[in-house]
């Protein structure tokens, strides 16, 4: 099992009063599964893959990642993991305006300590691979949307990670550009990428062969998407 | 993560807010430019008064009467003081006493007015021996002479002119041969010195000199102001030292040292008490400037919040994507020392033209003998404190900015 997790609690605290986010979560994940979670806003969807992510720690509850048990991991052990492990694509796309497409996708290499040689050889190649070889040395606040979540895939990409976390990654964009960069992590999947996918949207999770329905912190239920079904309506879209 | 990644990184951090990083260093500029200064001007000072000192010549020894004067209160009892008398003078020049010493002469001085038809001077009339002229290195105008053996012996009425006494009294016009008055007594002027300038603190310009024995009858002067002896070698000078005491003491029948009634000056003594004066003004001066660095160190360290907190995104990708808390401390450390090295080195290159410019005006327009040199003592210590200055200013801003949490600084807006 790559992600297992069992009574995962993140609790915040405000003046006293206790508000739970995510209330005890048990949940599996697949090695090369594509899941979706979904629910409506204030369900602890977004602290849950934060969590998973590692960018934030449990209050409680525990977190095995390949087997490990990582919520008691040093700061530095996390970044490390991070670093090594995941790919995060965010709503907001998250770019360094002022660098170049390359310097964006290279960042996470540099913390690797990649040589710069080798950095920009990996980059480069993700950077085709999405489509914005002509756009390489362009600073990234100059593209569009689309473009600017597509970087941020390379960006995800270039450190071959064994997961990739997606926090409403079509939220900021039309719908023509959303569709291309769902087509994007449909394709990762087809290579064998393991892809957790945070939505409010149906017909988004359901590119996803599971579906986690969150609601008030706990899962309200899990569904199996109908890979035939959805296959034959893309078919006839 | 490399360094010279992170240099890249911080460069690039820096050059997003030009303007404001230019504007930010100033009070870093303004501080090491003014330490540069102080401390270039300080050593140029300090070599102008040394080399003047040194002038005299390293082997020469000055013997001056009463005690060593501590503070400048005491210095009056080394002028008024009557202790070296003629037996002392005869003592020390005599070969088996001090065998080191090569010369022994006696200075003596007299405030007095000196008139030639309706002219008159007031200075100070300097009675020598004729190798003292060697000494310092006195050389007489033609036509004209300098007073020799002879004349100290036979107490001639004669008397060599400064060049700016010879102005004084005569003008333009010739002087040598003419008589001048000196307490109603006639003089004759043998000779007119060169101009030579401030030397040894004595600028032989402004006097008139003549045979000591001659000043000495003028004067009734029955001691001398100091004798200087020259040693036959630097090494030789501690020996010469320990022979004019023992002669001295002897002379005044003084047992403990503590009792002397005269003192020996050095040329090693003086340039190391000059050295001194100069260092502690250098230093207090360069404190004075120093105060502008903290200042601009507080400055760099405001941006440097403000910096951070603006970068509160930037922060939180970078940790999502792998940065540790290090690479982010690092990051923000090395932007402010980036700023303050940056700010130090344009100082080093501000301060050093100002003293260039400071020591051309001073040669051109004052006449002072200024020389410029590359102050590299003051450009390392500006390069270590400028450095330090980020260091120490920039290390909180740095600090705030590595502990924040990833997922706090990717929801900030």
């Amino acid at each position: 099992m790559l992600i297992e997790t069992r009574g995962l609690k993140k609790i915040y605290s405000i003046d006293g009063s206790e508000t739970p986010a995510v209330n005890g979560i048990n949940l599996e994940i697949k090695e090369g599964e594509f899941v979706a979670i979904i629910g409506p806003s204030g369900s602890g969807k977004s602290t849950l893959l934060q969590i998973l992510g590692c960018l934030d720690r449990p209050t409680d509850g525990e977190y095995f990642l390949d087997g490990k048990e990582v919520s008691k991991y040093s700061d530095d052990e996390l970044a490390h993991l991070r670093n090594k492990k995941f790919g995060f694509v965010f709503q907001s796309f998250n770019l360094l305006g002022r660098l170049s497409v390359l310097e964006n996708v290279e960042l996470p290499l540099i913390y690797a300590g990649v040589s710069e040689s080798k950095r920009r050889e990996m980059a480069v190649k993700v950077i085709n691979s999405i489509g914005l070889s002509d756009r390489i040395d362009f600073e990234t606040m100059r593209l569009s949307g689309g473009q600017k979540q597509r970087v941020a895939i390379a960006r995800a990409l270039v450190n071959e990670p064994r997961i990739i976390f997606a926090d409403e990654p079509t939220g900021n964009l039309d719908s023509k550009s959303g569709r291309a960069i769902l087509n994007f992590f449909e394709k990762l999947h087809e290579e064998g990428h393991t892809i957790i996918l945070v939505t409010h949207e149906t017909f988004l999770a359901e590119s996803a062969e599971r579906i986690i329905h969150l609601k008030d912190g706990l899962i309200e239920k899990e569904e199996i998407v109908n890979h035939k079904s959805y296959k034959e309506r893309k078919f006839f879209k | 993560m490399k360094f010279s990644d992170n240099l890249k990184m911080s460069y690039s951090g820096l050059t997003t807010h030009m303007s404001r990083s230019v504007l930010t260093i100033l009070g870093i500029v303004i501080g090491i430019t003014a330490i540069i200064i102080v401390m270039a001007l300080g050593q140029s000072a300090q070599n102008l008064i040394v080399g003047e000192i040194q002038s005299m010549g390293p082997e020469t020894i000055v013997v001056l009467p009463g005690k060593q004067p501590k503070g400048l209160s005491d210095v009056g009892g080394s002028i008024l003081g009557d202790s070296l008398k003629e037996k002392d003078f005869k003592d020390l020049s005599k070969k088996e006493n001090v065998p080191d010493a090569v010369n022994v002469s006696p200075v003596v001085f007299s405030s007095i007015n000196a008139s030639y038809s309706s002219q008159t001077y007031d200075t100070l009339v300097l009675g020598i021996s004729p190798s003292l002229f060697k000494t310092f290195s006195l050389e007489v105008r033609a036509p004209g002479t300098l007073f020799g053996q002879n004349d100290v012996n036979e107490r001639s009425s004669v008397v060599v002119l400064g060049n700016k006494a010879q102005t004084e009294l005569f003008g333009n016009s010739d002087s040598v041969g003419e008589k001048i008055k000196i307490k109603g007594k006639n003089f004759k002027v043998i000779g007119v010195l060169a101009k030579k300038g401030q030397s040894s603190f004595v600028n032989f310009d402004d006097h008139i000199i003549a045979p000591y024995t001659t000043v000495q009858d003028l004067s009734g002067l029955k001691y001398f102001n100091r004798i200087t002896v020259t040693a036959k070698s630097v090494d030789a000078i501690p020996s010469v030292i320990k022979d004019i005491e023992l002669v001295l003491r002897t002379n005044h029948k003084i047992d403990d040292p503590k009792n002397d009634d005269f003192y020996i000056q050095t040329q090693e003594d003086l340039v190391k008490s000059v050295s001194s004066i100069t260092d502690v003004l250098t230093i207090f001066l360069g404190s004075v400037a120093a105060i502008s660095l903290v200042v601009g160190g507080i400055g760099i360290m405001n941006i440097m919040f403000v910096s951070v907190t603006e970068r509160t995104r930037e922060i939180g990708l970078r940790k999502a994507l792998g940065a540790t808390n290090k690479n982010i401390l690092v990051q923000f450390l090395t932007e402010a020392v980036i700023l303050t090295v940056a700010g130090g080195v344009i100082g080093i290159i501000f301060g050093t033209g100002l003293t260039a410019l400071t020591v051309v005006v001073l040669n051109k327009f004052a006449g002072i003998n200024f020389t410029f040199s590359f102050p590299i003592v003051g450009a390392l210590l500006g390069i270590f404190v400028s450095s330090a200055v980020g260091f120490i200013f920039g290390i909180f801003p740095a600090r705030k900015a590595s502990l924040k949490s990833p997922i706090e600084a990717l929801r900030y807006e």
